[in-house]
């Protein structure tokens, strides 16, 4: 009888104990909208540095890592409190950065400077600055941690960073305006997102060649507006998301055979993605229609949009 | 009016609907093509049209079929009052509807076991429906599809009770031409079945008035938000008050003494 009273207690109090919290840097609000995954509720709203845009946790999650690209800084904050309790030195206009596996170090693009700027979490300072193409804009790291991979929108190019020299060691030329890329869970392959050519490469990571193509096509939307920008995929499956930026979709592909699976409605202008910790919803900013949006990861469905401030950009989840 | 006098009587109406219903299968098909054509053809035209505002009971962007899907049900439900009310100009000038008035039981009883019998059709047509937009992907909550029914009952009595009314005015079965015209026509389309009353408000007040005030936006607003598990109050009384209003009129229109009956010579002789 204990034991039906306690699963039952356990049930009750389940939604609550495995809620998720989003965290949504507002690019036009200079601030943070933190949302409750579950229900799709803004709880609170807190003022952050001018244009935030990337953002992510520390390894450990107590500290979260907010690009204010127009204060030319990465502003930390205490995870908790949500108070600002420092600053990194990103370099000029910070916009995309990832946080190696390692936990230590921090790879944020430059895109004015055409440079990728390593800065190490612990002592809060540069180590190196990594010339590469013109306009850098998406990092992605491995989640082996061998490979570092930053797409330059106007060279057309992925570069190749080797994390252990700080160095580029391959390129490989995609299709025009490269914006986001993601590395397969095996970490055998790489996605890159090519926003003009409205196109998604799958590139090998042995070969650094690209072994497959595919170009979005979504019935009555012109070609022009299907930009595809972020890209993520799904740990357990081959599935990949893509937000589709103004064709205002989340493309569901097979990664495998390259194909789409559904293409999802959600808000104006999808950039960003993130999955709920137990894989169950993606979100979506959307940032001209002001709004998140979740999908329900089994089903693909959207299943709510949420009004969170302006142009809502990027976003963590805790 | 004995229990028993009164359900013979009720049975024998639904019957007799019923019997007509499955004598003529084509009524049925066409009833379902007209909302599928409409589905299929007109909405894939627009199918991005309304992915712009988020307006409740919808949680999310919504493609135009799945917002013109309560209103094609809602379409269901009238042309069935219609095709009741043609069906009532038939009996009448056939006669079997002065067998039925000079029945001892009350008018409104008997009024109303047709209109009951009509709408059970016209809730069948609507589930089934329901079921192939569902393979079109236009899918409802478990939940919405059992609190949908009452909300079927409520709508297809008001458009059912509004068939009943035009037909007591009606004189014979050609002058229907203009009913469609001048009643069904403007009902559908000044109405939110096809676009959300801020979509005409943009182009149109005038229309956004009609349209707010429309008994058949109301109707189609209370099978929208009961598709969806939501209750909406207003659509609610709204649909009721002119029901009752409707019907009042109808069995004053069927009253063979004071009714539209004695001005078209209907009546006693």
């Amino acid at each position: 009888m204990s034991k039906v009273y306690i699963a039952l207690l356990l049930a009750a109090f389940s939604t609550s104990i495995f809620a998720d919290k989003l965290y949504i840097t507002l690019e036009k609000d200079n601030a943070l909208a933190v949302v409750d995954g579950e229900t799709g509720k803004l709880l609170k709203t807190v003022p952050l540095g001018q244009r935030p845009r990337g953002i992510a946790f520390s390894k450990d999650q107590s500290m979260l890592y907010v690009a204010a690209s127009d204060d030319d800084t990465i502003q930390i904050l205490d995870a908790e409190t949500l108070k600002v309790v420092g600053e990194l030195p990103s370099g000029e206009d910070p916009e995309l950065f990832k946080i190696h596996p390692n936990g230590r170090l921090l790879y944020v693009s430059n895109e004015d400077d055409n440079i990728v700027t390593v800065i190490d979490l612990q002592t809060k300072t540069a180590l190196t600055e990594i010339a590469v193409g013109v306009e850098p804009e998406g990092i992605a790291i491995s989640r082996d941690g061998k490979w570092v991979v930053n797409t330059s929108e106007t060279t057309n190019m992925v570069h190749w960073i080797d994390p252990l020299e700080q160095s580029i060691k391959d390129n490989t030329l995609v299709d025009p305006r490269p914006r986001a890329a993601e590395f397969s869970v095996d970490n055998k392959q790489l996605f890159v997102t090519s926003e003009i050519a409205g196109s998604l490469s799958r590139i090998d990571v042995a070969t650094k060649q690209i072994t497959g193509k595919l170009h979005f096509k979504v019935a009555g939307v012109d070609k022009e507006l299907i930009q595809p920008v972020g890209v993520l995929a799904h740990p357990n499956n081959k599935l990949l998301f893509v937000a589709l930026g103004p064709a205002n979709r989340v493309a569901v592909v097979d990664s495998q055979a390259m194909k789409v699976l559904e293409y999802l409605l959600v808000g104006q202008r999808v950039w960003n993605l993130a999955f709920s910790p137990d894989l169950t919803r993606l979100y979506t900013t959307n940032g001209v229609s002001n709004d998140i949006s979740i999908i329900d990861v089994d089903d693909l469905k959207v299943t709510k949009s949420i009004r969170v401030g302006h142009y809502p950009w990027g976003i963590a989840v805790k | 009016m004995k229990l028993a006098h009164a359900s013979i009587a009720l049975k024998g109406i639904i019957k007799r609907e019923l019997w007509r219903f499955l004598k003529q299968r084509e009524r049925f098909v066409a009833a379902l093509v007209r909302p599928l054509v409409w589905l299929f053809v007109f909405a894939a035209g627009f199918r991005s049209t309304l992915g712009i505002a988020i307006i409740p009971p919808y949680e999310t962007y919504i493609l135009y079929e799945v917002y013109i899907a309560a209103g094609l049900i809602g379409m269901i439900q009238l042309f069935n009052g219609m095709q009741s009310s043609l069906s009532m100009v038939y009996d009448r000038e056939m006669g079997s509807m002065k067998t039925l008035l000079v029945s001892p039981l009350p008018r409104w009883f008997l009024l109303m076991g047709k209109l009951l019998a009509g709408t059970s059709v016209s809730i069948l047509q609507a589930y089934v429906f329901l079921v192939v937009a569902w393979f079109y992907d236009i899918e409802a909550p478990w939940l919405g599809y059992v609190t949908l029914f009452p909300a079927l009952v409520l709508a297809g009595l008001m458009l059912g009770a509004l068939g009943m009314l035009l037909s007591s005015f009606i004189k014979q079965l050609e002058n229907f031409a203009g009913v469609m015209n001048f009643v069904i026509f403007p009902m559908f389309f000044m109405s939110t079945a096809l676009y959300p009353l801020w979509k005409i408000k943009e182009s149109s007040e005038l229309l956004h008035t009609l349209a707010s005030y429309n008994p058949f936006s109301q109707a189609v607003e209370l099978i929208r938000f009961a598709l969806y598990g939501q209750f909406n109050l207003h659509a609610f009384v709204y649909t009721l008050a002119a029901f009752v209003v409707f019907m009042a009129v109808a069995v004053w229109g069927y009253n063979p003494s004071k009714g539209m009956m004695v001005k078209k010579g209907g009546g006693p002789s």
